[in-house]
């Protein structure tokens, strides 16, 4: 099974989803966080003191999926979430040791 | 029976219109005549009686009148404090220390209303030295139902006293914005105990107490015209805000770190909860329900909303972009700078007052607040000490018999001829400024001495809301 991370816009999050519903992934967690790659930030101004906003607001999106539709989902991802700008973000891959359906010990693809 | 003869045919006769109106005329002056037959039948003594309750009823109705306002205005004051300054500074500080700055507000509508009980309207408005009133309103003594004349001769004396305790609770309040986020909370509550009766009661004493030294209308050897507070309210609060701003020094990682305000929706809601109960603080300041108030009502408002122009302006032009922070802070600019003057100018040199004050503001604010380099955290001094100086001598200029007649005919501002009271003004500013800055370093040496006034780094760090009062002011996850 495969963890697969994606660090997206925040106004690319509907379109996000609706492309992963439209492949049939139900199952995914999603987090507001900031930070920033190469993005610069901005400065804004308070009373006349300059602040350096360097931490952007992002949406990450987590879901776990069975190896065979790992691919599949990257795809769908990147499509739905590329403006060509710098900014749009970054999607992380990660193996999974296991994963167990809380409500009835479903173990492994059973349990996506 | 006709009473008037007027022609009504022939050459002589009015045009059909005045004949008409002769015949109405006609038909009223016989009932009015046997009217005034009868009245001048009646008994002298019954009419007495008549005009006695008469006199009584028009009194009665004018302090019906006059108490409504002044009870809703001392509300609206007491509102400013309560969550208006709560919520305006409290949006500006960091998310750790929202409750403790909140808290700073709150627990003195408390500790300022205990205090002002049993001693400080006494301190203040008692009569005593021109300095500092007596002890004969002490626990309240004294003060009921029945004006007072000197201060509302229409209204209970318990309202002046109510209405004026609105007013000792929100200035120390506002010294809070240039200690927030590392004073400690036993210490300012010390400070507060003190500072209420060492400069708040005297300087309102002798403003606004019969025989103060600087009184306007009651004695006052150098009289000072301070409608609702610019000297009393905003000179004291603003410039010991200063002085406990140098004393506490910066907070820790101030400038480098980056101190944004956490919340400034809840800043924006306080600031206008600040416009609206500035009417009971300016309007209210005529103690009566009549046309001073309502000039003063008008003068308030047009200030504010001047400023609020004139502070987006200015930053507009020099940062190149308007911010909701600027134009609510040109509010509250407008909003002190306008406090001594409402109820002595008319509505044009409001709104001058109110420019000059966004813009000089602004520029207290944004430059020289960052030339000297004091951390006063929420700009106690730049808004309130300056804006409130700014427009104490702005008084002095605008002032008019036109408006306020005090001096029965006299001059009372520049505008109608007296120079001589813009001397007056710097001299209450001077007073202000003195008491401001000898009481409160002196304060705080006391309250440092017995209790240490500044937290230490750890608690400062960790945030105040959970160092001094164990709590968290957003628990989203619960």
């Amino acid at each position: 099974m495969k963890r697969i991370e994606a660090i997206i816009q925040p106004h690319k999050l509907e379109d996000t989803k609706e492309a992963l519903k439209g492949i049939g992934v139900d199952g995914m967690t999603i987090t507001e966080v900031r930070g920033h790659g190469r993005q610069k930030g901005h400065t804004e101004v308070y009373r006349g003191m300059e602040y350096k906003v360097d931490l952007l607001p992002k949406v990450k999106i987590e879901m776990v999926v069975p190896d065979t539709r790992a691919d599949e989902v990257i795809r769908t991802l990147v499509t739905a979430a590329r403006t060509g700008k710098i900014g749009d973000g970054k999607i992380f891959v990660y193996e999974v040791a296991e994963a167990i359906r809380i409500r009835n010990d479903d173990r492994g693809d059973a349990a996506l | 029976m006709r009473i008037l003869s007027v022609p009504t045919t022939g050459a002589l006769a009015p045009p059909m219109p005045l004949r008409k109106c002769a015949r109405s005329l006609t038909a009223l002056a016989l009932p009015l005549l046997f009217a005034g037959i009868s009245l001048a039948q009646t008994p002298p003594a019954d009419l007495e009686k008549r005009l006695a309750d008469l006199d009584k009823a028009t009194k009665s109705a004018q302090m019906a009148g006059d108490n409504a306002w002044m009870l809703t205005s001392a509300a609206l004051v007491l509102m400013m404090t309560g969550p208006g300054l709560a919520l305006f500074y409290g949006g500006l500080v960091r998310r750790k220390n929202v409750l403790s700055t909140m808290m700073h507000s709150f627990v003195l509508m408390a500790l300022i209303s205990i205090l002002w009980a049993v001693v400080g309207y006494s301190l203040a408005f008692g009569e005593g030295t021109p300095f500092i009133g007596g002890l004969r309103y002490l626990f309240l003594n004294g003060v009921g139902g029945d004006p007072n004349v000197d201060y509302g001769p229409t209204v209970p004396h318990q309202t002046y006293m109510v209405y004026q305790l609105m007013f000792a609770i929100i200035t120390p309040a506002l010294i809070s914005g240039a200690f927030a986020e590392r004073m400690k909370f036993s210490a300012m509550l010390l400070f507060m105990t003190l500072w209420a009766l060492v400069v708040y009661s005297p300087q309102a004493h002798m403003v606004w107490g019969k025989g103060g030294f600087l009184n306007g209308t009651l004695g006052g050897k150098i009289p000072a015209w301070d409608f609702a507070g610019g000297t009393v309210v905003h000179i004291t609060s603003g410039v010991s805000a200063l002085v406990c701003a140098l004393y506490l020094g910066k907070r820790e990682g101030y400038p480098s770190e980056t101190m944004r305000p956490h919340n400034l929706v809840i800043s924006f809601i306080g600031a206008c909860l600040l416009w609206v109960g500035w009417f009971g603080f300016n309007a209210g300041s005529a103690v009566a329900a009549g046309p001073l108030a309502t000039s003063a009502f008008v003068a308030t408002h047009f200030a504010t909303a001047a400023a609020v122009l004139g502070w987006m302006t200015a930053e507009w032009m020099v940062v190149g972009k308007p911010s909701v922070l600027g134009a609510i802070s040109g509010a509250v600019a407008g909003l002190v700078a306008i406090t001594p003057a409402s109820g002595f100018v008319k509505p044009m040199p409001a709104i001058l007052i109110g420019v000059i004050a966004g813009v000089v503001c602004y520029f207290m604010v944004s430059k020289v607040k960052q030339k000297f380099g004091y951390d006063d955290a929420l700009d106690a001094f730049g808004v309130h000490g300056i804006g409130g100086t700014v427009g104490a001598i702005l008084t002095g200029v605008f002032a008019t018999k036109e408006v306020n007649d005090l001096r029965m005919g006299k001059a009372m501002g520049l505008v109608d001829g007296d120079a001589g009271q813009v001397v007056n003004q710097l001299v209450a500013c001077l007073f202000a400024w003195g008491l401001a800055i000898v009481g409160t370093y002196i304060i705080l040496k006391i309250c440092d001495a017995v209790l240490g006034v500044r937290v230490n780094k750890a608690a400062e760090i960790e945030g105040l809301d959970y160092s001094q009062h164990g709590e968290e002011g957003y628990n989203f996850e619960s």
